[in-house]
């Protein structure tokens, strides 16, 4: 038996947020992968829980009259990684899914889940944040809208005030289109296991061997998912070569607040950036149309 | 904390009212009797208490009962028919992927899935479907073989 004080089940995002409202304490719950672990190890404790699980509405991926993909924050990651929108515009996205837990924990843990615990970890992060995704955050009385960047504050710790919820994840057009990605776990197994780093590079390449644009997410480089800024910078229109990538990695390590913690040391972990930077760039590069470099 | 719910376990009808705090695991188990769950981890690391929710793999630990509420719920118990081992059952009995029988219904369960699907598995995306599920003894290796031989027709 899970030890929880209380239970209440919405069913519509309008009687969730009311419930919010009334009481800013309730835990929400949603795939339930992470919150029922947690309670389980006694990490949060007389909790009451706010299931959302049921909001039909926050389900699903859908392509908007604009371009924009609005992601529910309660696709489960197996419906992330198979939907048809997510493959054919942002299969960077559906790859990073794929790398999730198992596919038991994949069939249940939802995306907005993942990044509403505010784990450094979260193996979507890297990817959205590549991606420039902007959240749309509800509350009873409105609503707004906000980077991903602005949205972690720190190990655990997002900005989601008292009574709001994550209601959609939005990627705009000119964020997908034309970019190639490819999203690198690095984990001591290839399933179960938490990541040691991730990287998620998405570019834009101009005839074949020019970067006209370059995007560099990483998850577990510092307390929460971040952007290489220098890096970035750097690297728009570049032409393609060894030395361009092998700096673009230098220079990602920049932007890694990378701390010593049982699974790998800092060092460990910035000889990961800068490695994983390069060899997930090389793959996007191919994807976004340019050509292999060896 | 009591909630009236209903759903379907191998085909058969079953209302109860179950405490909002219990885990599918539990309910199945302890108040069913549906001993073939099995309770391994508890965290949802070992696959050991997989059932089938809607034809779909979950582990049944960390699902609360509650949310089974309507749903058609398959466990081990429920794979054989009349008597008749699945053609999984067979094929994990053919190729030795069982030692001590504590992971098999979960594996079962999830191959069962991957079967109903009717696609075709290359032997990495097998690998990958199971990866939710962590057996001791056999080494993962006869388990594969009987995996693949029973999606082989």
């Amino acid at each position: 038996m899970y030890n929880f004080q209380g239970y209440h089940e919405a069913t519509t995002l309008a009687e969730a947020l009311a419930l919010l409202a009334a009481n800013p304490r309730l835990t929400v719950i949603a795939g339930g992968t992470d919150v029922l672990i947690k309670l389980r190890h006694g990490v949060i404790e007389g909790a009451e829980l706010l299931s959302i699980r049921h909001i039909k509405s926050l389900e699903g991926v859908q392509k908007l009259e604009d371009g924009t993909i609005a992601i529910g924050p309660l696709t489960t990651f197996s419906r992330v990684a198979e939907d048809p929108v997510i493959k054919d515009h942002i299969p960077v996205l559906a790859e990073a899914a794929l790398t999730i837990g198992g596919p038991q924990i994949r069939n249940v843990a939802t995306i907005g889940g993942n990044l509403c615990n505010g784990a450094t970890s979260a193996d979507s992060a890297p990817t959205l944040f590549a991606l420039g995704a902007r959240l749309k955050l509800k509350n009873n009385t409105g609503e707004r809208v906000t980077p991903i960047q602005d949205f972690y504050l720190g190990p655990g710790k997002v900005a989601l005030k008292p009574g709001e919820l994550l209601t959609q994840i939005l990627i705009s057009p000119e964020d997908y289109r034309g970019y190639g990605g490819h999203y690198i776990k690095f984990s001591q197994r290839r399933a179960m296991d938490i990541a040691t780093l991730g990287v998620a590079v998405v570019c834009k390449v101009k005839e074949g061997r020019i970067l006209e644009d370059v995007r560099i997410g990483l998850g577990v480089a510092g307390p929460t998912p971040r952007r290489c800024p220098e890096a970035e910078a750097f690297a728009k229109g570049k032409a393609i070569t060894s030395e361009t990538i092998a700096t673009i990695g230098k220079l990602a390590v920049k932007a890694a607040q990378a701390r010593t913690s049982w699974r790998a040391s800092r060092e460990y972990r910035e000889h990961l950036v800068e490695e994983l930077t390069q060899r997930a760039l090389r793959e996007a590069i191919v994807k976004a149309g340019g050509e292999a470099i060896a | 904390m009591l909630k009236k719910i209903s759903f379907t376990v191998n085909g058969l009808q079953v209302a109860l009212e179950v405490d909002v705090r219990e885990s599918l695991l539990e309910v199945l188990r302890e108040r069913l009797g549906y001993t073939g769950v099995k309770k391994g981890c508890e965290v949802g690391e070992c696959g050991a208490c997989t059932v089938l929710i809607d034809g779909t793999p979950v582990d049944s630990c960390i699902y609360l009962a509650v949310w089974a509420d309507g749903k058609d719920i398959v466990t081990i118990e429920g794979i054989a028919k009349n008597g008749e081992l699945s053609k999984v059952q067979k094929a994990f009995i053919e190729e030795g992927a069982i030692q001590c029988g504590f992971c098999t219904p979960g594996y079962v369960l999830t191959a069962t899935a991957m079967a109903a699907k009717g696609k075709k598995y290359t032997r990495e995306e097998i690998k990958r479907e199971l990866s939710g599920h962590l057996c001791r003894c056999t080494g993962y290796q006869n388990i594969i073989k009987a995996v693949e031989k029973a999606l082989a027709d």
